[in-house]
C-alpha cells in the first residue's frame, strides 16, 4: 500500500508543490490538504511546507496555527501521526505549541538563502530514522526569521533528552541559539526543520539529494509501524 | 467643483467651458491640452484631465520613442514562434506544440530612489502582473539593477532597501530569482536603475487577452482596494526630472503587499483554467484609468462604470484619485454575466475581494459615474492611440568625437608578473567585478523546485517540463559604459552579451525584451543616444535573427541636467530541450582541459579594466560582430547537447582575467593556464573582446571538440587545464594566486561596504569545526540516504485533493543511487496545461 502523505496548503503556502515533489519522488502519495479544511483523509503523515502564510501577518506562523486543518493536524499528532513542519511550518508548529520556543528574526535582519551544512544529531524521530547519527548533510536554508530562540529550561530539555534533530555546522545563517536547525517533540513524531530537505532531492536543482533522506524516513518509519 | 455636487461633472464642464485648469502641474502641455478640448468638444472635466495627463504621459503613451521603437516591429525576423509580441502587456513564445512562455524587463527606476523598498518591491509586483495577464504562471524573476559608486554614502540608503525589497517581494511570492545585474556607476548616484524581468509559462490554448469584448458584459475589479497610494506615479515620477528642491514625491510611490499578489495570482490561474474570463487585464502605471481605457479601446467598445463600487481605503478619495490610484495586487476582469457568480466564488475561496463595477457598452464611450452624475465620458481610444507623437530634436553629443579619441589602449599597463597578478586581484575585488552574493543570498532561488542554473551562472536555467526536460535560459546585460562611447554598437553589445551567456548555459537564443533606461528625451543628446540604441538593438536582432518582443522605455533618468549613461538592458530568452545537458559555468573535472574560443584584439577601452585602474572612460568600445556570435553561439549549444562541454562561461567584463576568477572559484578548482603565444599576457588577460568563451572540456572529447569548433570556423586554443589539487590559479610564467587568497579579495568587497551578514556566534557543539571554505563554496558531494528510496507501486488512491504529481501519467522510477539525472514525471506544468481528462486543481475538493 502506498503510503499517503498530506501537503498542507495555506494561503500564501510556497514550497507546497516542491513538498509534493518530495514526497511523490519518494514513491508516496502526495495528498493536498487545504486550509480551511478539517479533513485529513486519512493520510500517513502531514507536512507543513514553507512560505508565508497568510502573509506572515502578525507573526508568522500566527494565524495559520488557528486553521481548521491545524485543529485536526493538532489532535492526530497527539495521537502519533508523524508531522514535519518545513521553515514556515516549523514557526507554525511552535505557534501551534506543538513544537517549544519561537523563530524570530534572522539575528543579521536579512533574508538569506544558502546551501548550508548540517549535522543530523538525532535518527530516532520518525523523519530522520534513515539517517547516520552525526551524518553531515548539504540542504538548502531561505528564510527571514530562523533564528531558534527558546528559555533556558527548554533549551538543557531539549539537549538533555536528545531532542535537538539537526543543527548547523559550518556557519550558522541566522543566530539560531545552540546552532539549532531542527528539533522534535517528546514523542519523536512531530518535527520541525528550518532549512528545506523538499529542495535537496534532485541533482539538477538542488544541492544534494540528502533531503531525500527525510521523505524516505518517514516511509520507513509507516512501514515498520504497520 | 458645481456647489451641489462638490466634484467636476460633465454638465458642469459643458457649462463651465472657460474654467481654469492645472494642466501644466499635471504634466501637459498647452497644444496637448487644446487637443483633449477639441476631441471632448468642451474642456475636460477633473477626472478627464487627470486620465489624458496620465495616459498621454511618456511612460504610458511612448510619445518620444514611439518613432524609433517601430523599427522593432519592420525589422523582425520573421518568426511563427511569436504569438504576442510589441503592444501585448508582453510577448509571448512558443517553446514546443502545447507550451509557451512569457517574459518582460520593466523599469522602478524613479519610486527606487524616492522609497527603495517599496519602490522596488512594487516594480518585482508590477512586472509579475503583467506576466500574468497574459494567461501564465510567473515561473522566475531576475533583477538588472545599477547604483552610485559603491562607497557613496547614499548608495548604502538604496542598495539595502532595494535589494530588501526585491527580495521581499519576490520571496514571499514563491517566484525563484535566477539572476541580474548589480552595477556601480557614479553615473547613477542621484537615479538609480531597478529594472526587473518575470517569465511565466502557459498552455498554448490559455493565452489570455486584454479586449473588452461582448457589451452587457460584466467589468470586474479583482485583488486589493483602491488607496491614496502611486497618485501621479507615471506622469509624476516616471515622466519628470528630479530636482533637489522640488516637493517630497513620496506619496506618488506605491506600497506593496506581496501576500494579497499571491492570492491574486492563484485566483487568476484558477479563472484562466476554467475558462470564466473574457478578457483581462493588470492595473499598474496609470491604475484603473489605463485598464478601462486600454480594454474596451482595444476591443472598439465603450464602458459604463460606477466609480462608487470600487473598494477604496480612503472614504474620502475624490474620483480622479480613484482613477489615477497605482495601488498595487489588481486586475480588471471582463466577464460573462453568467459566469459572474463562479468568478466570485473563486476569489471569495482564495480571499482576494471581487466586484463588478460596471458593464461594456456598444457605442465606443467609455462613461463613468460618481454618485449618479457622469464625470467622465471619453473615447478610450483617444487616450491609447491618440496621444501626442513627437519627433524629438537629435544631436550627437558634443563631447563624444573627444571622448572617443581618448582611447585607454594608450594608458599605462602592468607589464611584469608581480604587476599582473595585483591588476587581477583588484579587480576581482572591484565592487563590479566582486562576488555578489551578499545581494542574491536575500533572493529564494529554489522555490518551485525548477531552478536548473541561477545566479552567478552565465544565465538563469528554469525547467518548464519535468517529463521531458524542456526548460528555458535568460540572461539580462547591459554595458552602458559602452553605450556613453558609441551607443549603436553598445546596444549591440549588450544583446550580444546575452545571447552569448545563453548560448554558454547550453541554450539556443530565441527571443528579445528590453529595457531602455536614458536621461531626459527633451534633450536632444539623450535623444540622439537613444535613437542610436534603438537602430543598433534592432539591427542587432536582425542580424541574429531573434525578435525584440516586447520591453519598456525609461526616460528622464537624469538629476538636474546630469544624465546617466545611456543604458540598454537587454534580456535574451533562449530554449533548451533537456535541462540535463545544460552547462554551468564553474570548472568540471580534474584534468579537464581548458580553451579559449574566439579572437582576442587589442581593445581596453569602456573596459573595466580602465574604470578600475585608471578610472578611465574612452575610446570606442570592443568591435561587436554577431556572424561570430552566432557560430560561438551554435558551437556553445551543440557541443553542450553532446556532452562535450563540463563548463562554459562568456567573457566579458574583466576578460580572461575575471572569467578564470569566476571559473575557478564556482566549484574550487585551480587551473594551470598558458596564455595564447604571440599575445601580450596583459591583453590576454584584461582585454574585452567579444564573441569569446572559456570552456572546459572533459578529457575524450578534446578531439570531437575541436573538430567542431574546426566544422564552424571558431578559433580554439588549449590554454590549459583544471587542477582540482592546486588549489590555485596557475599563469605559466606570469604568476600564482591560490584560490582562498582569491577568494578572500572577491568575497570581501560587498560584505566590507554594506555589513557583514554571517552570524556566527561561538558553536555550541564542540564538535563542529569550521571549514576553510564557506558552506556555499562547498560542492563536493554529500551522500545522502537516498538508498532506501522506494519507488513507486501504484497510483494513489482518492483522499483530499490530489497533487497533481499523482496525476503523472506514467509511474515514476527514483534511482536507487545518487545519480538522480533525469527529471521525474512530476509534471507541476500540468497545472497550468488546459487538459479535458483532468478537473483543475480544487483545493475545496
Amino acid at each position: 500500500m502506498t503510503a499517503r502523505i498530506g501537503v498542507v496548503t495555506f494561503p500564501g503556502s510556497l514550497d507546497d508543490r516542491d513538498a509534493a515533489r518530495a514526497v511523490h519522488l519518494t514513491g508516496a502519495a502526495p495528498i493536498s490538504l487545504w486550509h480551511a479544511d478539517a479533513e485529513l483523509f486519512g493520510v500517513d503523515a502531514v507536512i507543513l511546507p514553507g512560505g508565508f502564510s497568510y502573509g506572515d501577518y502578525l507573526r508568522a506562523g500566527a494565524i495559520a496555527r488557528f486553521s481548521a486543518v491545524m485543529e485536526s493536524v493538532i489532535k492526530a499528532a497527539g495521537d502519533g501521526l508523524p508531522v514535519l513542519g518545513i521553515c514556515n511550518g516549523f514557526q507554525v508548529l511552535c505557534e501551534a505549541h506543538l513544537l517549544p520556543g519561537a523563530l524570530t528574526r534572522n539575528q543579521h535582519l536579512h533574508f538569506r538563502n544558502r546551501d548550508q551544512a548540517l549535522r543530523v544529531e538525532s535518527t530516532t524521530t520518525a523523519w530522520t530514522g534513515g539517517f547516520q547519527q552525526g551524518q553531515e548533510i548539504l540542504i538548502p536554508v531561505k528564510n527571514g526569521e530562523g533564528c531558534y530562540m527558546a528559555d533556558e529550561r527548554t533549551l538543557d530539555e531539549l539537549e538533555g533528552e536528545g531532542r535537538v534533530v539537526a543543527r548547523y555546522i559550518r556557519g550558522n545563517p541566522n543566530g539560531s541559539l545552540h546552532d539549532i536547525a531542527a528539533i522534535t517533540n517528546a514523542a519523536g513524531n512531530v518535527v520541525g526543520i528550518m532549512p528545506h530537505p523538499e529542495h535537496a532531492v534532485e541533482v539538477l536543482t538542488g544541492p544534494s539529494i540528502d533531503g531525500l533522506g527525510i521523505f524516505t524516513s518517514v516511509l520507513a518509519h509507516l512501514g515498520a509501524r504497520v | 467643483m458645481t456647489a451641489t455636487t462638490g466634484f467636476d461633472t460633465v454638465s458642469h464642464a459643458t457649462e463651465t467651458p472657460d474654467e481654469e485648469q492645472p494642466y501644466e502641474d499635471l504634466g501637459l502641455r498647452e497644444d496637448e491640452y487644446e487637443r483633449i478640448k477639441e476631441i471632448l468638444g468642451r474642456r475636460p472635466t477633473s477626472s478627464e484631465l487627470a486620465m489624458y495627463s496620465i495616459m498621454w504621459s511618456e511612460h504610458c503613451s511612448y510619445k518620444s520613442s514611439k518613432v524609433h521603437l517601430r523599427q522593432f516591429s519592420e525589422k523582425a525576423p520573421a518568426s511563427d514562434l511569436m504569438l504576442a509580441g510589441i503592444g501585448e502587456n508582453a510577448g509571448v513564445i512558443r517553446i514546443s506544440d502545447e507550451i509557451a512562455v512569457t517574459f518582460k524587463v520593466e523599469s522602478h527606476n524613479h519610486p527606487s530612489f524616492v522609497e527603495p523598498y517599496q519602490g522596488a518591491a512594487t516594480g518585482v509586483g508590477g512586472i509579475v502582473r503583467d506576466i500574468l495577464a497574459m494567461g501564465a504562471r510567473p515561473v522566475a524573476v531576475m533583477d538588472p539593477l545599477r547604483f552610485g559608486a559603491a562607497d557613496h554614502e547614499d548608495t548604502k540608503r538604496v542598495l539595502p532597501g532595494v535589494v530588501a525589497g526585491v527580495g521581499g517581494y519576490g520571496n514571499c511570492l514563491g517566484l525563484p530569482n535566477i539572476g541580474g545585474e548589480v552595477v556601480f556607476d557614479p553615473c547613477y548616484q542621484g537615479n538609480p536603475l531597478v529594472n526587473a524581468l518575470c517569465v511565466g509559462v502557459l498552455p498554448v490554448n490559455r493565452l489570455q487577452n486584454k479586449e473588452a469584448h461582448g457589451p452587457g458584459n460584466v467589468v470586474v475589479l479583482l485583488g486589493a482596494k483602491t488607496g491614496r497610494d502611486g497618485i501621479g506615479g507615471v506622469s509624476v515620477l516616471a515622466s519628470a526630472t528630479f530636482n533637489s528642491d522640488g516637493p517630497a514625491r513620496r506619496p506618488a510611490v506605491q506600497v506593496g503587499d506581496p501576500f494579497i499578489e499571491k492570492l491574486l495570482i492563484e485566483s487568476c490561474l484558477e479563472l484562466y483554467e476554467r475558462e470564466l474570463i473574457v478578457g483581462v487585464q493588470d492595473l499598474g502605471g496609470a491604475g484603473l484609468t489605463c485598464a478601462l481605457t486600454e480594454t474596451s479601446a482595444s476591443a472598439g467598445t465603450g464602458m459604463d462604470v460606477n466609480l462608487n463600487l470600487v473598494p477604496l481605503r480612503e472614504a474620502s478619495m475624490d474620483p480622479q484619485e480613484v482613477l489615477a490610484s497605482e495601488s498595487q495586487e489588481r486586475m480588471l476582469l471582463i466577464v460573462e454575466e453568467g459566469k459572474l457568480d463562479e468568478v466570485l466564488r473563486v476569489a471569495e475561496r482564495w480571499g482576494v475581494i471581487a466586484t463588478a463595477i460596471g458593464r461594456v457598452t456598444e457605442g465606443g464611450r467609455l462613461v463613468i459615474s460618481w454618485h449618479g452624475e457622469v464625470v467622465v465620458d471619453v473615447p478610450p481610444g483617444s487616450l491609447v492611440d491618440d496621444g501626442p507623437v513627437y519627433a524629438r530634436p537629435m544631436r550627437e553629443p558634443a563631447d563624444l568625437i573627444l571622448l572617443q579619441a581618448d582611447r585607454a589602449e594608450t594608458l599605462p599597463r602592468p607589464r611584469t608578473g608581480v604587476e599582473l597578478r595585483e591588476t587581477l586581484l583588484r579587480l576581482a575585488a572591484s565592487p563590479n567585478l566582486c562576488d555578489k552574493s551578499w545581494v542574491t543570498e536575500q533572493y529564494d532561488r529554489y522555490v518551485q523546485g525548477n531552478t536548473i542554473l541561477a545566479q552567478p551562472e552565465n544565465s538563469g536555467v528554469i525547467r518548464i517540463d519535468e517529463q521531458s526536460g524542456l526548460g528555458i535560459a535568460i540572461s539580462t546585460d547591459g554595458n552602458a559604459r559602452f553605450a556613453r562611447l558609441d551607443p549603436y554598437n553598445g546596444a549591440k553589445l549588450a544583446l550580444a552579451e546575452a545571447y552569448r551567456n545563453v548560448a554558454a548555459s547550453g541554450a539556443t537564443p530565441l527571443a528579445v525584451s528590453d529595457c531602455l533606461n536614458f536621461g531626459s528625451p527633451e534633450d536632444p543628446q539623450v535623444m540622439w543616444q537613444f535613437a542610436e540604441a534603438v537602430r543598433g538593438l534592432a539591427d542587432g536582432c536582425q542580424e541574429l535573427g531573434i525578435p525584440v518582443t516586447g520591453g519598456n522605455v525609461s526616460f528622464y533618468n537624469s538629476t538636474g541636467s546630469q544624465a546617466i549613461h545611456p543604458t540598454p538592458v537587454v534580456a535574451v530568452l533562449g530554449v533548451i530541450s533537456n535541462v540535463g545537458s545544460r552547462v554551468p559555468m564553474g570548472f568540471g573535472g580534474d584534468s579537464d582541459v581548458i580553451m579559449l574560443l574566439g579572437e582576442t584584439q587589442e581593445e581596453l577601452s569602456g573596459s573595466e579594466w580602465a574604470w578600475v585602474t585608471h578610472n578611465h572612460l574612452g575610446g570606442q568600445p570592443p568591435r561587436v560582430n554577431l556572424v561570430r556570435e552566432r557560430i560561438l553561439a551554435s558551437v556553445l549549444t551543440e557541443a553542450g547537447e553532446r556532452g562535450h562541454l563540463s563548463s562554459a562561461h562568456d567573457l566579458s567584463d574583466g576578460g580572461l582575467a575575471q572569467a578564470l576568477v569566476e571559473t575557478t572559484l564556482r566549484y574550487d578548482k585551480g587551473a594551470n593556464i598558458t596564455l595564447p603565444e604571440g599575445l601580450n599576457p596583459f591583453v590576454a588577460l584584461f582585454s574585452e573582446s567579444t564573441a569569446r568563451a572559456l570552456v572546459s572540456v572533459p578529457r575524450g572529447h578534446e578531439m570531437a571538440f575541436t573538430a567542431l569548433c574546426a566544422q564552424h570556423g571558431l578559433p580554439a586554443a588549449v590554454i590549459g587545464s583544471v587542477d582540482g589539487r592546486s588549489r590555485a590559479l596557475d599563469v605559466r610564467g606570469q604568476f600564482t594566486i591560490s584560490l582562498d587568497e582569491l577568494r578572500s579579495a572577491w568575497k570581501g568587497t560587498l560584505p566590507a561596504l554594506f555589513g557583514d551578514l554571517s552570524t556566527e556566534p561561538p558553536s555550541y557543539a564542540s564538535t563542529s569545526s569550521p571549514s576553510p571554505s564557506s558552506p556555499d563554496d562547498d560542492h563536493e558531494d554529500h551522500s545522502g540516504v537516498d538508498g532506501e528510496a522506494a519507488v513507486a507501486e501504484e497510483a494513489p488512491v482518492s483522499g483530499g485533493g490530489i497533487f497533481d504529481a499523482v496525476d503523472a501519467p506514467e509511474v515514476p522510477e527514483v534511482p536507487s543511487s545518487a545519480s538522480v539525472s533525469g527529471p521525474p514525471a512530476v509534471d507541476i506544468s500540468k497545472d497550468d496545461a488546459a487538459s479535458t481528462d483532468a478537473p483543475p486543481r480544487d483545493p475545496d475538493a
